[in-house]
C-alpha cells in the first residue's frame, strides 16, 4: 500500500512531487503558535503516495490549522513541510500550492455562490490559470465530457445550471467535493465532509472517497467515528498540536493514550 | 394579444441579448439626435439644439464611467471611490492636447506656451508636455496615464490583499491627494483655473455646430465599444473569476487563481474606460480643472452604478443618464439643494429598488413572459449571463 504510484495522466501540468520514496507530504517538526498558544507543536506527519488516511483529534487538536500550513494559508513558526521530495510548499503561496496538485475541502463549505453549480466546476478545472488564457478561454469537448461526468459522481447533473447558492448544504459539500475532483490533485485534503449530510449521503461520500484512494492521496479529518471506521485503513490522532497516536482503527483504539484523551472523553 | 404576435416578439427577445440591446438603442437615440439636430430648423418642436447635443454627450461620457465603476465594483467587488482621478487624468491628457492646438491664438500669442505658463514667467514646456501637440500621444496618454496610476495602485493594494472599507478610503485618498497637487501651479497643469480656451480639435472647430454633433457620435460610438469590451469581459471565464474572486476571494486562491493578478489587471482596464470618458468629455464642456479629482464626484459615480443596479453593465448606464438628468433638472431650479435631492433620491431608490433600476426590468420580463404565456424558463437572475 505504500507505494502505488500516481496515474500518470493526473499531474501533466503540475510541479510534480518527487515520490520515490513513496511519500508524498512531509510535514517534520511543525508548529504554529496564535499569541503564544501553540496550536500545532512539533508535529511530524507523512502522508504516503496512495493512501487514504484519516485525521482525527479533539476539537482544537490542530487538525483544520495543519491543512491552513500545508495549503499555505497559514506559515508555521519553524519546521518543513514538503510535496514529495523536493517542492518545499513553506516557499509557495495558495495558488501555486494549489497548482502544484494539493486540492482542499474546507470545513465549512465553500463554493462560488453567485455562480452556477457548472461554472463552479469549469472554474475548478486543471489547467492555465492565467488572465489571458481565461479571457479566451473555450471548453473543448473533453473538458465538457470531464465536467459532466463529475456532475454525475457528485449526483448534480439536474442542478447543472442552478445557482451553487442554492443549493442544500450537503449538495454544497458534495459540490466542493466535485471542484477538488475537476482541479485533480495528486493529494486532497478534506475536512469534515460529511458535516451536516444524512446518514445515506455520507455512505455515498465515504464510497466516494474510498474509491478516489490510489489513484489519490486522501486526508480525510472528521469527528464522525462511524464514518472513520467504514473507511479507514490508517487513522492519525493528534492532540494538543501533536500527533499522539498513528495505526489501524483497532490498534488506535486499543492504545491506551488514545482512550484516556479520546475516545474515553467520547465513551464517558 | 395573439399568439403568434407574441411568440415573434418572444423569438426577437431570445435571439437578442444584453450587447445588442445596448448598442441598438445606443444607436437609435444617437440617430435621433443626429437627425432631429440636422434636419428640424430652429423653433421645430422636433429640433435638438446643439446645447442639447452636447449635453447628451457629457451624459454618455458619464455612462462609460459608470461602467468602469460597475466593472470593478459590480463584478470584482473593488468598491473604487476614486475613479474620478481616472476619468480626471484621461481628461487632462486630452486638455494638454487641445491647449496646445490653441497655438498663438491664445490672450498672450505665444505659439509654444499655453497662456497659464506665460503668466508664471515660464521661457520653455516642463518635459512632461512634451510631444503633447501630436494628436498619437493624446491617444497613448489617454490609455497610459490612468493605467499606470491604476497598476500602481493595484500592485501596492491588492498585493498586500487591502480589500473592503481600506481600500475604498485609499481610492479616496489618492483622488484627494491628486486633487490638492492638481490645484497647485507649480505641477504645469494650470493649477486652479485648469486647462481651458480651447480652439479646435484635430483641425475643427470646437464653437462648430458640426464639431459638437461629431464629438456626441464619437461618444456614442465609444459607449458602445466600451460597452462591448466589458461585456466581451463578464461573459468570458475571466469573468466568472472575478465574481468568484467578489464571493469568495479565498476560495479562489485555492482553485489555483491569483485573485490579485486578476483585480489588478480588471482595475486597469476599468481605469482606461474611465481615462476615455474623460477625455470625451473634456471637449465637450470646454474645460479641465482639478474638480474633477473632487472625492465627492467619485462618490457621486458610485451612487449612479448603485441606482442603475450594480453587476449588470446596462444598469450603469441608466443609473449615470438618470441622475445625471435629474441633476440638470434640479440644478436648474435649486442649484444648492442638489445634494439633498441626491441623497433623497439615493435613499428613495434603495428603500423602494434595493437592486436598482436594472434590478426591475427581468420583473417586467416575467411578466411579459407571463401575459404571453409562456411560463417555463423563469430564469434565477444573476449578474452573469450564463450561456
Ligand atoms: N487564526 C487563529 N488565531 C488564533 N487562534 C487560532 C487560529 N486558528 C486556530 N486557532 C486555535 O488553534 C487551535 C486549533 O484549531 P483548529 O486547527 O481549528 O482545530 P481543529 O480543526 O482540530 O478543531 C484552536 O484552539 C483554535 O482556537
Ligand atoms: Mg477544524
Amino acid at each position: 500500500m505504500n507505494n502505488k504510484a500516481g496515474s500518470p495522466l493526473l499531474a501533466q501540468d503540475h510541479i510534480s512531487p518527487d515520490t520515490r520514496h513513496g511519500v508524498i507530504l512531509y510535514a517534520e517538526n511543525v508548529s504554529v503558535s496564535f499569541d503564544g498558544f501553540k496550536a500545532l507543536n512539533d508535529l511530524n506527519l507523512y502522508i504516503n503516495d496512495g493512501e487514504l488516511r484519516c485525521l482525527i483529534g479533539a476539537n482544537g487538536a490542530g487538525k483544520t490549522t495543519l491543512m491552513d500550513v500545508i495549503t499555505g494559508k497559514t506559515r508555521p513558526d519553524t519546521g518543513r513541510v514538503s510535496f514529495g521530495q523536493q517542492v518545499d510548499l513553506l516557499q509557495l503561496n495558495e495558488s501555486e500550492i494549489a497548482n502544484a496538485g494539493i486540492g482542499r475541502k474546507f470545513q465549512k463549505p465553500t463554493v462560488f455562490e453567485q455562480l452556477t453549480v457548472f461554472q463552479n466546476l469549469e472554474l475548478s478545472l486543471a489547467g492555465d490559470k492565467g488572465i489571458w488564457v481565461s479571457l479566451f478561454h473555450k471548453l473543448n469537448s473533453e473538458q465538457k465530457d470531464r465536467i459532466a461526468e463529475i456532475l454525475k459522481t457528485i449526483g448534480l447533473t439536474a442542478n447543472e445550471t442552478q445557482l451553487a447558492g442554492a443549493l442544500s448544504h450537503g449538495q454544497k459539500q458534495w459540490l466542493e467535493i466535485g471542484m477538488l475532483l475537476a482541479a485533480e490533485p495528486r493529494l486532497l485534503l478534506v475536512d469534515e465532509p460529511v458535516a451536516g449530510m444524512t446518514a445515506q449521503e455520507t455512505e455515498r461520500t465515504a464510497e466516494l472517497l474510498t474509491s478516489l484512494a490510489g489513484k489519490h492521496s486522501v486526508v480525510v479529518v472528521e469527528h464522525d467515528m462511524a464514518f472513520v471506521r467504514s473507511i479507514a485503513r490508517k487513522v492519525t490522532v493528534l492532540h494538543q498540536g501533536s500527533v499522539l497516536a498513528e495505526g489501524t482503527m483497532s490498534e488506535i483504539q486499543s492504545n491506551p493514550d488514545v482512550i484516556q484523551v479520546y475516545l474515553g472523553e467520547e465513551q464517558g | 394579444m395573439s399568439n403568434k404576435s407574441g411568440s415573434i416578439l418572444l423569438d426577437l427577445k431570445n435571439k437578442f441579448n444584453t450587447l445588442h440591446w445596448v448598442v441598438a438603442s445606443l444607436f437609435i437615440a444617437t440617430f435621433y439626435v443626429t437627425f432631429c439636430n440636422l434636419v428640424f430648423a430652429e423653433g421645430s418642436i422636433f429640433h435638438v439644439s446643439s446645447y442639447t447635443v452636447t449635453l447628451f454627450g457629457k451624459y454618455l461620457c458619464y455612462a462609460m464611467l459608470a461602467l468602469a465603476v460597475d466593472l470593478v465594483w459590480g463584478y470584482c467587488g473593488i468598491l473604487s471611490l476614486g475613479h474620478g482621478a481616472f476619468f480626471a487624468l484621461g481628461g487632462y491628457a486630452m486638455g494638454m492636447y487641445l491647449m496646445r492646438q490653441i497655438g498663438d491664438r491664445g490672450v498672450y500669442g505665444n505659439p509654444e506656451l499655453p497662456d497659464f505658463m506665460v503668466f508664471l514667467n515660464w521661457d520653455a514646456l516642463p518635459w512632461y508636455w512634451a510631444g503633447s501637440d501630436s494628436v498619437a500621444w493624446m491617444v497613448v496618454m489617454v490609455f497610459v496615464a490612468p493605467a499606470i496610476l491604476a497598476f500602481v495602485f493595484g500592485m501596492l493594494a491588492f498585493r498586500s490583499r487591502v480589500s473592503g472599507v481600506y481600500l475604498s478610503i485609499m481610492t479616496q485618498a489618492v483622488t484627494y491627494a491628486l486633487m490638492l497637487a492638481f490645484f497647485r501651479n507649480e505641477m504645469g497643469f494650470g493649477g486652479n483655473n485648469g486647462l481651458t480656451d480651447f480652439k479646435e480639435i484635430v483641425g475643427f472647430s470646437l464653437q462648430s455646430e458640426s464639431t459638437k454633433l461629431g464629438l456626441f457620435i464619437v461618444t456614442a460610438i465609444a459607449l458602445a465599444f466600451a460597452f462591448f469590451v466589458c461585456h466581451f469581459i463578464v461573459n468570458s471565464k475571466m469573468g466568472r473569476v472575478v465574481t468568484a474572486i467578489r464571493d469568495a476571494e479565498n476560495r479562489v486562491r485555492f482553485v489555483g487563481y491569483k485573485p490579485e493578478n486578476y483585480k489588478v489587471w480588471i482595475f486597469v482596464v476599468s481605469a482606461m474606460i474611465a481615462g476615455v470618458a474623460g477625455a470625451l468629455y473634456v471637449p465637450q464642456v470646454g474645460i479641465i480643472n482639478p474638480g474633477e479629482f473632487s472625492p465627492l464626484n467619485s462618490i457621486e459615480m458610485v451612487i449612479w452604478v448603485a441606482m442603475g443596479g450594480r453587476g449588470s453593465l446596462y444598469g450603469a448606464i441608466i443609473g449615470a443618464i438618470v441622475v445625471s438628468y435629474a441633476k440638470t433638472r434640479f440644478t436648474a431650479i435649486m442649484p444648492e439643494a442638489w445634494l439633498y435631492g441626491l441623497g433623497g433620491l439615493f435613499v428613495l431608490v434603495t428603500l423602494l429598488l434595493p437592486k436598482g433600476i436594472a434590478g426591475m426590468l427581468p420583473q417586467l420580463k416575467s411578466k411579459f413572459d407571463e401575459k404571453f404565456g409562456k411560463t417555463n424558463n423563469v430564469k434565477t437572475s444573476t449578474p452573469v449571463e450564463s450561456k
